[in-house]
């Protein structure tokens, strides 16, 4: 398929859907801002699904439309261009999805692509514990099988983002007593509506509550819940984070083109923009913005060399983690005193959730810290100590 | 556009590193730099950006940028900068079809040398100017003086921007590094590897036919020149960066303190993940804007103000992650990297250079600032 013609489709259709009832959405929902309208964009995952736009890379026998990454990539940049809001189906779609197709049984695939594919069933990760952040081998949550061979856990889990409006979380917990580190967990399907099952709002620095504590006390699932076997679950945990891809990470780049424009925007209006050092900065946040874009330009790229290291790859979510920061931090500078109070303006208000929320950016997913032993030592073999 | 090199690219990169890192003459006498130099241009590197129809290569900014990544890894001494990736381009983006036809094949093979002469720090704004033309008959006086002039002692020629009274108000000549009157006196730089002299017209007479530029393109095209020349010079700055991150992590993991290796510390690390970051960065940049600096020359380009934000964008990257790897180099080196032996205080030097020719950074980002905010 020619891309123009694709991100015309794309455009035309957001156009002809993001409008009425939807129209609200606009901009909206998206880490930072996920407690905007969740049924509404429930709805608004069902209607995407019914559009065709929903699994766009997954196999055609798995009900995706197997297009290929520079069309996936179309989609998302279309996407939010067109201020398509926040996707609350993201982890079923990006990452539990390709670990059922690529992992899972064929039972599995057929009890549960199907329910992702059309927006009707929600996902949650339950990875991070509170003594597992960094460390993630050191997880501490239980599982074991009933004589029925049902599997039952017991634990916390922590930072479960959107559990809250989830029907089901991926877990990784401890199967085999007594085992340390990467050996003995397993990866478990949980139903979350379930008695064993308690879910406790985080309140975040924003006042918003997108993460989650979830307690598992005694919570149960079916014994064929389990991808890969008992024991392989570090191995499928990781598989899993592989298949994200940066395709959705690619999309984002368009977040921060829209909110580095609402920056100037309102340097524009309230005189910033007259600011040398202001100007300065500004400047530099465009000039990182092209280093995403190119970076990521050079990560989608077919890859002739497989074996080798992909400098670009390692650096991807260092790169944008600290430059989103910096942005939040310039757009409060360009705001000025007003930034202190809660804007009632669309734009001002999204850049300061920019602000407080992209704190967290540098923190999840493998914090500052942690990205940079992994950039030393797999992309330039420094020893581990 | 694609960043995927292509397999005569990658081999053109293969061939350059190999060679250079044999044959650098960072270090050397400066003897040494005219048979760099005559090699060089036997391996046709001076041809790359020469349209086929000039007896060139035909290749472009991408190859071009590939080369100059390799040089600057190795802080290679020789006229390539101002041969090449200045006068050539001048003449390619400024001048008549006569003179392209008359001086590109010997600007490419070595029968001519040159360097471009534009305001301070290859400024090509007119009033930055310091050389001025008046007329003398059919031919043309120029006086004035431009202080630093990239001059190694090699050259041939030089592409004298100079200022005239007539519009345009700018006229490129073509001059010899010999012509009566020029005084060129070599100055004490502390970046061995980019010798300087100043350049002193007094009253040098030139004839008619000196005058190469097409006056309709002038403007645009020196203007042009210092961009793309930008570009270049940003590739040769993430060379250089990229090989003070390879001395940075050879070094600390042959140092042995508290009996490890001081790359297993992870304050050293973190150091070293950082220049990869910003390097690797920069080379993503610069890859990506020369694709489309390519692509352009097959008419589907940016137009001038697009082409200078993506190079603003390269050229900050690369002087930023130019300055901070070496400064990391040599701090990550430890005392022995503040000696004269090792190679990270050469770099320091280079990147300091570049960091003020063809414009400093805030004024880059000054261009890109009136660009983003300013437009109506």
């Amino acid at each position: 398929m020619n891309e123009q013609e694709f991100r015309q489709e794309v455009a035309d259709w957001m156009a002809t859907h993001l409008t009425g009832r939807f129209a609200c959405l606009k901009h909206r929902g998206g880490p930072g801002d996920e407690e905007a309208y969740p049924a509404l964009r429930k709805e608004w995952e069902q209607a995407l699904a019914a559009g065709g736009w929903v699994g766009l890379g997954w196999p055609k026998a798995h009900g995706g439309r197997d297009l290929p990454l520079a069309l996936q990539l179309a989609f998302h940049e279309e996407y939010v261009r067109a201020g398509g809001p926040g996707r609350i189906g993201h982890i079923g779609e990006t990452l539990m999805a390709p670990t059922l197709i690529a992992l899972g049984t064929p039972a599995q695939q057929a009890r549960f692509l199907p329910g992702i594919r059309e927006g009707r069933e929600y996902w949650a990760q339950g990875y991070s514990e509170p003594g597992a952040g960094s460390d993630l081998a050191a997880i501490t949550t239980r599982c074991w099988q009933d004589e029925d061979g049902r599997w039952r856990l017991q634990g916390q889990k922590v930072w479960t983002s959107l559990a809250h409006e989830s029907d089901w979380v991926f877990v990784i917990a401890r199967s085999t007593p007594g085992s340390v580190g990467r050996e003995g967990l397993s990866f478990l399907l949980v139903p979350l509506d379930q008695s064993g099952v308690d879910i406790h709002p985080i309140r975040q620095m924003t006042g918003e509550a997108e993460f989650n504590s979830v307690f598992f006390d005694g919570a149960v699932t079916e014994a064929d819940c389990i991808v890969g076997k008992p024991g392989e679950g570090w191995k499928v945990a990781m598989a899993l984070l592989g298949f994200e891809r940066g395709v959705s990470t690619l999309g984002q780049q368009m977040h921060f083109i829209h909110e580095l424009q609402l920056v100037v925007d309102v340097a524009r209006a309230n005189g910033a923009a007259r600011d040398p050092a202001i100007r300065q900065r500004i400047a530099d946040a465009w000039v990182g913005l092209q280093g995403l874009r190119y970076n990521g330009l050079r990560m989608l790229e077919e890859d002739t060399s497989s074996t080798t290291v992909r400098p670009e790859a390692l650096i991807y979510k260092y790169a944008w983690s600290n430059w989103h920061r910096e942005l939040g931090q310039l757009a409060m500078d360009v705001i000025g005193l007003a930034g202190d109070v809660r804007s009632d303006d669309d734009a001002v208000r999204r850049l300061q959730q920019v602000f407080f929320f992209s704190r967290a950016d540098t923190i999840y997913a493998g914090t500052n810290e942690i990205q940079l032993n992994i950039i030393a030592e797999r992309g330039l073999g420094m020893p581990r100590a | 556009m694609s960043l995927t090199l292509s397999d005569e690219q990658r081999a053109l990169q293969e061939t350059a590193a190999d060679f250079l890192a044999a044959h650098t003459n960072a270090r050397k006498e400066a003897d040494a730099d005219a048979e760099l130099w005559s090699r060089i241009v036997e391996l046709g590197w001076a041809a790359v950006q020469v349209p086929e129809d000039f007896d060139g290569l035909g290749l472009g900014p991408v190859e071009l940028a590939l080369l100059m990544e390799e040089m600057g890894r190795r802080l290679v001494r020789t006229p390539f900068l101002g041969n090449v990736v200045l006068a050539q381009t001048a003449l390619l983006q400024a001048g008549t079809t006569e003179a392209q036809q008359g001086a590109l094949a010997a600007l490419a093979y070595g029968e001519r040398t040159a360097t471009l002469i534009l305001g301070p720090g290859l400024d090509a704004e007119p009033a930055s100017l310091s050389v001025k033309a008046r007329r003398d008959g059919e031919g043309w006086v120029l006086a004035g003086e431009a202080a630093q002039v990239l001059d190694d002692g090699l050259l041939t020629h030089a592409y004298v921007a100079a200022r005239i009274e007539e519009a345009p108000g700018v006229a490129l000549f073509a001059l010899a590094a010999d012509a009566a009157g020029l005084t060129r006196t070599p100055l004490d730089v502390f970046d061995l590897t980019r010798p300087q002299a100043r350049w002193t017209f007094a009253d040098v007479r030139v004839g008619a036919e000196a005058r190469v530029d097409d006056p309709a393109r002038v403007l645009a095209g020196l203007a042009r020149t210092r961009v793309l020349a930008a570009l270049q010079l940003a590739a040769e700055q993430v060379g250089g960066a990229a090989q003070c991150l390879q001395l940075a992590v050879d070094y600390t993991k042959e140092r042995v303190q508290f009996g490890k290796p001081v790359a297993s510390f992870q304050a050293v690390k973190h150091r070293v993940a950082e220049m990869m970051v910003r390097m690797e960065t920069a080379r993503s940049t610069v890859r990506g804007v020369a694709a489309q600096v390519a692509q352009g020359a097959q008419g589907n380009g940016l137009d001038d103000a697009a082409l200078a934000a993506e190079v603003a964008a390269a050229r900050v990257q690369a002087t930023e992650a130019y300055r901070y790897c070496a400064q990391e180099a040599i701090q990550l080196h430890g005392g022995v990297g503040f000696t004269w032996e090792y190679d990270p205080q050469l770099h320091f030097k280079r990147a300091q250079w570049a960091s003020q020719w063809f414009g400093p950074t805030r004024d880059w980002r000054e261009a890109l600032a009136a660009h983003l905010l300013d437009a109506a």
